[in-house]
């Protein structure tokens, strides 16, 4: 004990004194050293002082700093600082025009508003971070000597921590030891990054070898890492012992906080960052801020609104300036002397008058607009979390929105760029086809077993739609009843230290884990192949038996199984049992090293003895020797590696291969596994290679196992092979492929398998030798391979590459060199790594190709063809091969057989330049001059652009050109044209050209090269634009996009982490923008031009009086009905009508998809309804103002009993503006607009009765109840609003019978029977293919109906709540609709196509081309008959 | 998905064996409410020409009737009006009611709506606050003291007050001038007069209550000396308070007494002429202005306006017209488009 403080002394001083130097020397690392070292300096001496400690404080507020911080936070608000600068202004006398303090009234009011909201939602989150900081985990404490319960709040740098199973990291943590004997700790990063695979952590290379438990006590090590950074994927440092030596710690050795630890007994760590500096903590980010294209909209209007009011004042201060001149020196007993008894000129009156008439005249800068639209918006974005059909079963989880304050702007995208994977396909791969050695498979029992489950999908789903909530995947269910009881145990455990709302979003995101079908899982093998796999391993094994060399195999079965032992060893999928979740699958076989001569000749090159890691995507680097420990003199007294090998050699009979296949293996955690074989589940960190392996696993060669440096095989007849695994090469975007090298068993080879994307494994083929059979044979292979991957990807699927390399051992002895000085590297490691792995991967034997199947999500053409109808041009960035995104694109309707398509393929500047010349004279030249008929030949499909060019003659166009039509071609482009189309010299060309193609494929992009492309679109045509995206790799573009969305699929958290819209579907989107986004643009936008209205209708008002008050800032408005008029009395209907008003159901929505170019055309704000609003409001106060004037002229009223009135008046109108602003009436905007009515008087009574002498000057003192004596008083509320609602009033109606928009036409169509709406609407998609049909019509994308189309429809319309059919004209005329459509359904379709031309012209044009007249009608006519 | 139900457990603490399915129990599948799913029951309207033509002439035949009916009230109302130059002289009575005749004295081009001038009095003064009385508010500077002792009744309303006498006389055909009787209470609002206004004490004595402050500067006599009836003299006095309820337009009058009918039988004024004697103090020429003298009956729906009746006509008929161009657009249009939007 004295000798390990006296140690620990020592320790300590130069520890310190490091740590001195360190810091000098730069700062940019953290030093943490054991805390137990210094439990008697009571901290003064503990170097980790300085760190944050683990209580996270994620509140803004205290109780003391609230007041102000609050308050200035708020005052970033501009309109905040002019309504108080305003309300001070009241306390200047000379200006002052309202009681001061009643003046401050409303600006405390809204800002109190805002205060309480923003205290509450700290005072949640200082409810959570309690929570969270007061949850127990095991600390070591130095007195107990032992690990005791302590909150996470106490948590310090440098504790050790004792992790159980189950347990929820409280800080980041250096792993020292697991229970694992393998050295490991599985975690599951789901509240991370989203990803439910287990992830595999390694202790500490130093103390790998320790066997016994980790002793606190005993540590002595200082840690020297990064600073706290925010790069989940990225951590660094070294670990420095006492004897000086260092150790490299990796990402692979830190378990982050919020991280869950699985499959493991215990784990020990030493805490490294805590609380605030947490990885965890510091991704946390708030909620985005964006501004909304309305809202800039709307802030130009509040510009104007201000100059109005200047105007205003300025009018009003000249005129009183004049009225006081025109006095001259008599001044007239009204014109009361300033306070001081001082007289005034007429232009200081003026000038004082300016900053009174402001005060007087505030309330046209709408005060309570901006707290009215967050409520509003608040409100929505409640009513899209509650939509139901944004709701997905399967994934328990629904929309969410993160960034609160732009859901109208998804009422105006006009451009939508796709992510492909994950987002309109399931990202669930299904294993389809496969090539070996040039011959095809083609798995049509599994092809026709798929098609089985589709239709069960539908079915299934109809059945869930209908009844509720019945859970999908049966067979997992199955699976699963058993080990829940099994697990209740560690549950418990969990549940204690677990964080609720942690555990909560865990087990949301946890079922999205891949692979959970039987579709995926259960393969149907092919015979043929699964016969030859059989007979090649029964030679195999035949062979092993009589101790024949393996490669007397015909080359042609041994492709075979190497094949497959590529499927299922080439890749990180992590075994795992059902029965015991999360529990690796635990079979250490002894390593079967036959050949002490790589032992040796490895031993020559480097001191350590060769292991690799293999667990995680970049393994690569964490690929260091583990017995490096062995040759210095280790301070745990462990077994060392050597040791444990030595033991191991023990156990390994003497004789190699036989026994590598031993029956039962020795440690298998007890269990019988062959009765559950077919049970064992892959956890793969992407869903193709688990694919793989499921596909192997049907042919009987099954993972079975995997270890950091073995992986374990099935294989039929042969048994288990135990594969010694020497390197992970893991994959990454660049490379495109990953490497396994191993050891073969059964030939004791040295052999790479890679896997990769089928363009970089071909150029790594070893270029065949002619000259002998062989060669040839190998040449035949590599052509016929070629095509079949040509044909898979023609149909659509993913294909893969699966190669082998042969190294002796000379080549890998000399190539592990490298890679090992590689690995050890410091400075650019990883760039070292990469340059290794390319040198190993070359010169390849081609063995096959497989083809998967990433099958569209439900409902994606639909959507497609609908957004598309929507007027939304959609733009697909997809990181796949262009034959494979083609083919995906015709399957979800983004490109259709009919139309053309352009493709850009270029290799160098030039050429891509000269290519979009040409494409765009082309699109000139075809598109601009056949509006004739005989543009119908250009109709068809055609993949080589330029062939065809128009063949009709200029000469008969009579159109006049349009400048961007969309026309009906698609233009696909790869990543290396992209590259070159994104240059600043021929980015307008591209522009010009895509604007013009109905849809846009871009296919091997980069991420970058996404993000670029919308950024590109976003700027220079000024559009709005809308980002989906499921992967990290789409999430700079959703950063970009005005409009961010995320799926929340299988690819993990990070796409979501960055979007403003989390989707559990593609399909969603088609809601969530025609329905939500068609409400709430139309909402906000209704409710923003009537805030306009109502506050300059009420401010004109007093300006109209001071014609009549010598200009003197006077107001026959009480200033208490001024003050509280927005606030109070007129709030309320507008806030329900802007939260609940629907223009039109939401199904003829998302029946007429076009009703959402009213959206992207800004319809319901234009910049003209501004000043539109403007006149109308000041004709409506005119009326207001002067039918009360006249009818009180040259009377004895009194200011305020004839103000009064005008106030009501004001309130009446105001209110049934809003009515006839208002389509739908529930019982809510009833109850809403009765008490705004009732608060109002009840108000004015209440104030006109309460206190005779109090409210100076105006002392209304019964006046109200005067008033409501007077029949005058109501003669005039009667009179009034009918004079100024007149106009408003006619000119709706007119306009809804004249020239109704479509949305008009949708109204009427909603209030039509369901039966006979769904008829209406159907014809209309029917219709499309129509020859008669004489223009084009506005459908014309929709297919005639397939299959699924009909089904949703009726789906969509449930029949059985049918209004019964109205009385009148309109009820007639639909029956005898009803009637003509069956005897002579060409008319009524004729006449439907008449009713849409008034959007016919829109629906093909672009968004800001919206003037533009129909040109496409010969076109679309000829398209019509070529159907 | 193993891990999905573990997780889902450990929220609640008590194990289902149910699978995924027990996780429903608890699923966020949003309620299927009518207000949640945005479904409530609505009366959706469609402004047509079709729809809204019943409006137009329900409401072109509501006010033409009301606005005749007006116009009518309105034209019987007696008025009768003398512009105070001409200080006296014959006028002819058209009075013939027996009804009571009010009198006005009007003013023009007076800006008591000025701001302020509205500002400048000081209401817990009126209302008999003896503090007040003393320390007049702030608001009636410069006219809350004078000479060092507070104003009372403060302010520049008051201290404006219009001081006229207006006295009628009938003239007898025999050439004797007969004063016609006058009340000068009752002009007042009943709660200006009972409780907006009051004396600082219910001490008949205004002279002492009044000790120590001042007249305004125009007035001629001090508050306490409007008039000799104690019911209608100081704060409480009518045409005081009349004339503190300022006007709301720069045109206006304001009533100062009211000729009482005598009886159901007897003309209130008889046919004849009249002699209108002004005491002259009140300058109006400072500001341009004009002084009135107004007689008038009034009926239920107060003084004689013709506006209202012709502003019903109007409207009704305005009304009336644009359903007429409603019907006519229906018909041309309405038609074309309810077949072609809605049902062929």
């Amino acid at each position: 004990m004295a000798r390990e403080s006296e140690d620990a002394g020592m320790a300590k001083a130069s520890k310190v004194k490091r740590q001195k130097k360190k810091k000098t020397k730069e700062n940019k690392t953290r030093t943490v050293q054991a805390n137990i070292l210094y439990d008697n300096a009571k901290g003064e001496e503990n170097p980790n002082r300085h760190y944050a400690n683990n209580k996270i404080k994620t509140t803004k507020y205290t109780v003391l700093s609230f007041l102000p911080k609050n308050l200035f936070e708020q005052f970033h608000r501009f309109a905040n600082v002019y309504f108080v600068f305003i309300a001070l202004l009241n306390f200047v006398p000379v200006v002052n025009a309202f009681q001061p303090e009643l003046a401050l009234a409303p600006v405390v009011f809204i800002l109190s508003v805002t205060a309480i909201k923003d205290l509450w939602e700290d005072y949640r989150r200082h409810r959570s971070d309690k929570e969270i900081n007061h949850m127990d985990c095991l600390v070591y404490s130095r007195v107990e000597r032992r690990y005791v319960e302590k909150y996470w709040k106490e948590v310090r740098v440098g504790d050790f921590i004792r992790l159980r199973c189950n347990e929820i990291l409280p800080a980041d943590v250096l792993l020292l030891s697991s229970s694992d004997p393998d050295r490991l700790c599985h975690i599951e990063t789901a509240t991370l990054d989203g990803e439910t695979n287990l992830k595999q952590r390694q202790v500490v290379r130093s103390f790998f070898d320790l066997d016994c438990d980790f002793d606190p006590l005993k540590y002595n090590s200082v840690i020297e890492c990064e600073k706290p950074n925010n790069d989940l994927n990225r951590f660094r440092g070294y670990i420095i012992h006492r004897s000086g030596r260092r150790d490299a710690l990796y990402k692979e050795n830190l378990l982050l906080r919020g991280c869950t630890i699985r499959n493991t007994e215990e784990a020990v760590g030493i805490v490294i960052y805590a609380g605030h500096e947490t990885k965890a903590m510091l991704n946390n980010n708030g909620p985005r801020y964006k501004r909304s294209k309305l809202e800039r909209q709307m802030n130009v209007d509040v510009f104007w609104c201000v100059i109005i009011l200047l105007v205003m004042c300025l009018f009003a201060a000249v005129g009183h300036g004049l009225w006081m001149f025109q006095y001259g020196d008599k001044r007239p007993v009204f014109d009361v002397l300033s306070p001081e008894g001082t007289d005034l000129s007429p232009i200081m009156s003026a000038i004082y008058l300016f900053l009174t008439m402001i005060i007087v005249f505030q309330v046209l800068i709408p005060i309570s607009l901006f707290v009215s639209i967050e409520i509003v918006k608040i409100c929505q974005v409640y009513f899209i979390h509650q939509d139901m059909d944004l709701y997905d079963e399967e994934t328990d989880s629904h929309l969410q929105c993160r960034a609160l304050n732009i859901t109208e702007d998804l009422g105006q995208m006009q451009y939508i760029f796709s992510d492909k994977t994950g987002t309109l396909t399931e990202n669930k791969m299904v294993f389809r086809r496969c090539t070996v050695a040039g011959v095809e498979y083609s798995h049509d029992a599994n092809a026709r077993r798929l098609a089985m489950y589709q239709e069960m999908d539908s079915e299934e789903e109809e059945c869930t739609s209908h009844g509720g909530t019945l859970p999908r995947r049966d067979s997992v269910t199955s699976h699963q009843s058993a080990p829940v009881v099994l697990r209740s145990q560690s549950t418990k455990s969990h549940r204690r230290t677990g964080s609720r709302a942690e555990a909560k979003r865990a087990s949301i995101l946890s079922k999205h884990t891949a692979f959970s079908s039987p579709m995926e899982k259960d393969i149907t093998p092919d015979p043929q192949l699964l016969d030859k796999v059989n007979e090649c391993s029964s030679q195999m094994d035949f062979m092993r038996f009589h101790s024949q060399p393996m490669s007397q195999l015909p080359s042609d079965l041994s492709d075979i199984i190497d094949f497959f032992i590529a499927l299922t060893i080439c890749n990180t999928v992590v075994v795992s049992s059902p029965n015991q979740p999360r529990q690796k699958v635990r079979m250490r076989f002894e390593l079967k090293s036959p050949v002490k001569t790589i032992e040796d000749f490895i031993k020559r090159f480097t001191p350590s003895r060769l292991t690799s890691g293999s667990n995680s995507s970049s393994s690569s680097s964490l690929i260091t020797n583990r017995s490096s420990n062995k040759g210095c003199s280790s301070m745990l007294s462990s077994p060392s590696a050597e040791s444990t090998l030595t033991k191991l050699d023990e156990e390994r009979p003497p004789r190699g291969l036989d026994h590598a296949f031993s029956p039962v293996p020795p440690c298998y955690d007890g269990k019988a596994w062959d009765k559950e074989e077919g049970e064992l589940r892959y956890e793969a960190e992407s869903p193709d290679e688990a694919a793989l392996v499921y596909a192997a696993r049907a042919y009987k060669c099954s993972l079975v196992g995997r270890l950091p440096d073995q992986v374990t095989v099935e294989l039929p007849h042969l048994g288990k092979l135990s594969f010694e695994l020497l390197h992970t090469l893991g994959f990454d975007s660049t490379r495109k492929r990953m490497s396994v090298v191993v050891r073969h068993p059964l030939t004791d080879q040295i052999t790479v398998y890679t896997k990769g994307a089928d363009s970089v494994i071909m150029d790594l083929i070893k270029p065949p030798n002619t000259g002998n059979s062989k060669g040839k044979r190998q040449k035949k292979i590599v052509y016929r391979t070629q095509n079949y991957l040509n044909l898979y990807a023609a149909d659509g699927l993913r294909t893969l590459c699966i190669a082998k390399k042969i190294l002796s051992k000379d080549e890998y002895a000399c190539w592990l060199q490298r890679h090992l000085e590689a690995e050890t590297a410091i400075q650019g490691r990883e760039e070292l790594l990469f340059e290794s792995a390319l040198r190993l991967e070359t010169n390849l034997q081609l063995l096959g190709a497989t083809g998967i199947e990433d099958r569209l999500q439900d409902g994606v053409p639909e959507t497609i063809a609908s957004l598309r109808k929507a007027g939304l041009q959609i733009w697909v960035l997809t990181g796949d091969k262009q034959e494979t995104a083609v083919n995906i694109a015709y399957a979800c309707k983004l490109l259709d057989p009919e139309e053309e398509i352009l493709t850009l393929n270029a290799d160098s500047q030039e050429a891509c330049a000269l290519l979009l010349e040409e494409s765009l004279h082309y699109i000139q030249a075809k598109f601009l001059c056949s509006s004739t008929d005989q543009a119908a030949k250009a109709f068809h499909t055609n993949f080589a652009p330029f062939e065809i060019y128009p063949s009709s003659s200029p000469s008969s166009s009579s159109s006049h050109t349009v400048p961007f039509m969309v026309h009906r071609l698609g233009l696909v482009i790869d990543g290396r044209t992209l590259a070159y189309a994104l240059d600043k010299s021929l980015e307008d060309k591209f522009l010009a050209v895509a604007r013009s193609c109905r849809s846009v494929l871009c296919c091997r992009s980069t991420p970058l090269q996404k993000s670029m492309v919308v950024k590109l679109v976003r700027n220079k045509l000024k559009v709005m634009t809308l980002a989906i995206g499921d992967g990290a790799n789409d999430v700079s573009m959703i950063q970009v996009a005005d409009v961010g969305v995320g799926i929340s699929g299988q690819e993990g958290m990070q796409a979501v982490m960055a979007s403003d819209f989390a989707l559990p579907r593609f399909r969603y989107l088609q809601k969530l923008l025609l329905v939500h986004g068609h409400w709430c643009y139309s909402r906000l936008a209704n409710m923003i031009l009537y805030f306009f209205y109502k506050n300059a209708m009420f401010v004109a008002l007093i300006f109209w009086y001071q014609f009549y008050c010598g200009f003197s800032g006077s107001a026959m408005i009480d200033q208490w009905y001024l003050i509280f008029f927005n606030l109070m009395f007129s709030a309320f209907p507008q806030l329900i009508t802007g939260t609940l008003d629907k223009d039109v159901s939401a199904e003829t929505l998302q029946q007429l998809p076009h009703l959402y170019v009213n959206g992207q055309n800004s319809e319901e704000y234009k910049p003209y309804m501004f000043w539109m609003n403007m006149i109308d409001a000041f004709y409506q106060s005119l009326v207001c103002f002067f039918i009360p004037y006249f009818a009180y002229a040259d009377s004895d009223v009194d200011l305020f009993t004839w103000g009064t009135p005008i106030t009501t008046l004001a309130l009446f109108t105001i209110l049934l503006h809003l009515g006839i602003e208002t389509k739908t009436w529930t019982w809510m905007n009833w109850l809403s607009i009765t008490f705004s009515i009732a608060l109002f008087f009840t108000v004015a009574l209440c104030y006109n009765a309460s206190c005779p002498t109090c409210y100076s000057p105006s002392n209304p003192y019964w006046t109200m109840q005067r008033l409501l004596q007077d029949p005058l008083f109501y003669l005039l509320c009667a009179i009034t609003p009918v004079a100024a609602l007149l106009p408003r009033y006619f000119y709706r109606a007119c306009q809804g019978t004249l020239f109704p928009s479509p949305v008009q036409v949708g109204r009427q169509l909603d209030k039509l029977p369901t039966e006979i709406r769904r008829n209406i609407l159907s014809l209309s998609r029917v219709k499309v293919g129509s020859p008669l049909s004489p223009k084009p019509p506005f459908l014309s994308l929709a297919k005639p109906s397939p299959k699924g189309c009909n089904k949703k429809d009726q789906r969509s319309f449930p029949s059985s709540n049918t209004p019964p059919a109205k009385k009148g004209p309109v009820s007639q005329a639909d029956e005898e609709k009803g009637q003509r459509s069956q005897v002579q359904p060409s008319d009524s379709v004729r006449s439907h196509s008449d009713l849409y031309t008034l959007v016919a012209t829109e629906i093909d044009t672009l968004p800001y081309t919206k003037d533009a007249p129909t040109t496409l009608g010969g076109a679309t006519a000829s398209f019509n008959q070529s159907l | 998905m193993m891990a999905s139900s573990y997780n889902a457990k450990d929220e609640d603490g008590h194990i289902t064996v149910s699978g995924p399915g027990g996780g429903t129990l608890r699923s966020k599948k949003p309620e299927n409410t009518a207000f949640k799913q945005q479904r409530l029951p609505a009366w959706q309207p469609i402004l047509t020409a079709g729809t809204v033509l019943p409006a137009f002439f329900i409401i072109g035949l509501i006010f033409i009737p009301i606005g005749i009916g007006l116009y009518v009230t309105s034209n019987n109302i007696k008025e009768f009006e003398v512009t105070l130059y001409d200080m006296s002289g014959p006028h002819q009575n058209p009075f013939r009611n027996c009804n009571n005749v009010f009198m006005y004295y009007g003013l023009s081009n007076f800006y008591q709506n000025h701001r302020r001038y509205v500002k400048s009095r000081d209401d817990s003064q009126l209302n008999g606050d003896l503090e007040s009385l003393m320390k007049p508010s702030k608001e009636c500077e410069p006219y809350a003291y004078h000479e060092n002792k507070p104003i009372a009744p403060c302010g520049a309303i008051a201290n404006s007050m219009f001081n006229d006498t207006l006295e009628l006389f009938y003239n007898d055909p025999n050439g004797t001038k007969i004063q016609i009787p006058m009340t000068a209470t009752g002009i007042a609002w009943w709660t200006d007069k009972h409780v907006k206004f009051r004396n600082p004490t219910d001490n008949a004595n205004l002279t002492a209550v009044f000790q120590g402050t001042t007249k305004p500067v125009n007035w001629r006599r001090p508050v306490y000396e409007l008039d000799t009836d104690p019911q209608n003299n100081g704060f409480i006095n009518e045409d005081f308070i009349v004339w503190m309820r300022t006007a709301a337009l720069p045109t206006f009058r304001k009533l100062y007494r009211i000729i009482p009918k005598k009886n159901s039988m007897v003309p209130t004024l008889l046919r004849g002429n009249y002699t209108l004697e002004v005491v002259y103090n009140y300058p109006v020429r400072s500001f341009e202005g004009r002084k009135r003298m107004i007689l008038s009956t009034i009926s239920w729906m107060g003084g004689k306006n013709p506006f209202l009746g012709i502003a019903y006509i109007t409207v009704g008929s305005v009304c009336f017209f644009l359903g007429v161009v409603l019907l006519i657009i229906h018909h041309k249009y309405g038609n074309r488009n309810n077949s072609a939007d809605i049902a062929n």
